[in-house]
């Protein structure tokens, strides 16, 4: 694919939840063989985005389009079209309990393709030895350690060979070690396989790593997207509170303040 | 303050009101999108896979066999033990048979069938897809391009369409016997003279009608179950009241709606 063409056009989002809005008109790029980090706090609003670009939510308002195709116009066949070619690895892994890892990685590939049995059990196991996991395929997700679940889910993203990656938050809930494997793994998997791969992480060590940009969100706006270097030395006061861990000055106002705890009916949220 | 105290129990009311007209909005839609799937998913890549069906043919069905069994042979007796002594007050022995062979048919045999199918197979429902809606698996299977409806809600329904009718045949079979087994002693003939009054009696009407209700029934422990479970928030705590609202929402709409039908279908 042409490298000047983006493979994900996100342009003037909004997102709500009940009279709260979460994401204040995005715009928001990514080109073939990058790696984008979405990085922010908690409640910045990364997963809100991450869940709108792997169309789970229709926009509100504004277009996000993946892979030339705009997910709030797409009919059935053209969604399943762009699914195929997209993977995506969950926070919690989101392995089916009920089946072995191996039925699991091989899950995309059985319901896609009419490949024989044979050759869908060398893929997947395949897979499986990208992520350093060969040999697991006939064990239960629940026999598996956490950075193991990540893996696995990995493959599982993996294995229709997709363009475009999504990686929610690889390495919370890890220790260091395995997450520092998981970021040389994503890195591999872009130089390997050419894969564009968008990160959702607040680990900033992590983000620093693996990133070919970096987009910092918060409170629902983009404040910054740019190299790593450049993130680095920016001078914008929020992003050097969330690269160097300070605390941020809410300024008080007194007659909200007031309002909100004398209120009979608690506000819905802020707007 | 006077002005939120009458604003706010309407607010309330139709905020609940709201509410339950969305989920049968939701139930309906996941009635017509697994209808929809299964009739033409195959054309365009969301087949339902028959090994789904016989999977959870074989969980709703099969498995419930035993448990089945032993409630239809209780009710069978206990109904033979109430209609013949209250029969035999005005010695109306003879009316035992008819008595209990509509009334099993007709009614007791779905019934008890529907709400044990419900307890065992609707919670068990409503507990899978929350659990998976929890752990995010049911956003993994929707981004792998697996419609959740599609891989999890259709195989549920349409085995439980094709198990619960044949669990209530089942089930009036063995309540009959059991009837058989107390009262032909009692009224002087063979239990085999007793099961071939009671094929004698029996039109397929009235069997006919504990299948109609038993597909009713049917549809409504899985979309119940189905919806609920896709509705789950909170985390186990919320598997955990999803499965007990599954339960207790089948069950009551099973009694209401058995109700509503034996009056149309007896007038």
């Amino acid at each position: 694919m042409n490298a000047a063409i983006p493979l994900i056009e996100v342009d003037q989002l909004e997102a709500w939840y009940g009279r709260r809005r979460i994401l204040h008109g995005i715009d928001f790029n990514v080109n073939a063989g990058e790696i984008r980090v979405i990085m922010g706090g908690s409640g910045s609003g990364k997963s809100t985005l991450l869940r709108h670009l792997l169309g789970l939510h229709k926009p509100r308002s504004g277009t996000v389009k993946i892979l030339g195709t705009d997910i709030a116009k797409a009919g059935e066949g053209e969604m399943l079209a762009v699914r195929r070619q997209i993977g995506v690895s969950f926070q919690g892994g989101a392995l089916l309990t009920s089946m072995s890892v191996g039925d699991n990685v091989a899950l995309p590939l059985r319901e896609h393709t009419k490949l024989d049995e044979n050759t869908i059990r060398i893929m997947s196991r395949l897979k499986l030895e990208v992520v350093n996991l060969g040999g697991f395929q006939d064990l239960m997700p629940s026999q598996l350690s956490g950075g193991m679940i990540k893996r696995a889910a990995l493959a599982r993203a993996i294995v229709m060979d997709p363009k475009l990656l999504f990686f929610d938050e690889p390495s919370a809930g890890l220790d260091p070690v395995v997450s520092a494997e998981l970021d040389e793994l994503i890195l591999r998997l872009r130089d390997a396989l050419r894969m564009t791969i968008v990160v959702v992480t607040h680990e900033l060590d992590s983000a620093f790593k693996i990133a070919d940009t970096i987009t910092v969100l918060d409170q629902g706006e983009i404040l910054l997207t740019d190299t790593v270097d450049k993130v680095r030395h920016t001078d914008n006061e929020r992003i050097q509170d969330l690269l160097n861990r300070r605390p941020r000055e809410v300024p008080v106002d007194a007659d909200a303040y007031l309002r909100r705890l004398t209120e009979e009916q608690g506000p819905i949220g802020y707007v | 303050m006077t002005v939120l105290s009458i604003t706010r129990p309407l607010e309330n009311l139709g905020r609940a009101t709201l509410e339950s007209l969305a989920g049968i909005g939701h139930a309906a839609m996941l009635l017509l999108e697994s209808f929809y799937f299964a009739a033409t998913g195959w054309r365009h890549g969301q087949p339902v896979r028959l090994r789904m069906v016989f999977e959870q043919m074989r969980q709703i069905g099969v498995d419930a066999l035993p448990i089945v069994a032993l409630l239809a042979m209780t009710i069978g007796i206990m109904l033979g033990i109430q209609f013949v002594a209250a029969l035999s007050e005005f010695g109306a022995q003879s009316q035992v048979v008819v008595a209990v062979a509509k009334s099993v048919t007709r009614e007791f045999g779905a019934l008890i069938t529907a709400i044990l199918v419900a307890g065992r197979s609707g919670s068990a429902l409503a507990a899978r897809i929350g659990s998976m809606s929890v752990s995010q698996e049911v956003d993994a299977l929707a981004v792998i391009g697996i419609d959740p409806v599609r891989y999890l809600a259709a195989p549920a329904l349409i085995s439980m369409l094709l198990m619960l009718p044949a669990l209530t045949v089942f089930a009036d079979a063995v309540s009959i016997s059991g009837a058989a087994l107390y009262s032909s002693p009692a009224l002087n003939i063979t239990p085999t003279a007793y099961i071939s009054q009671t094929l004698a009696l029996l039109t397929p009407g009235d069997i006919g009608q504990g299948i109609a209700k038993s597909l009713v029934f049917a549809v409504l422990i899985s979309l119940i179950g189905i919806s609920t479970g896709f509705s789950v928030s909170g985390g186990a705590e919320g598997v955990g009241r999803a499965t007990t609202r599954a339960v207790v929402l089948s069950i009551c709409y099973i009694i209401v709606a058995d109700m509503i039908f034996s009056f149309f279908l007896n007038r």
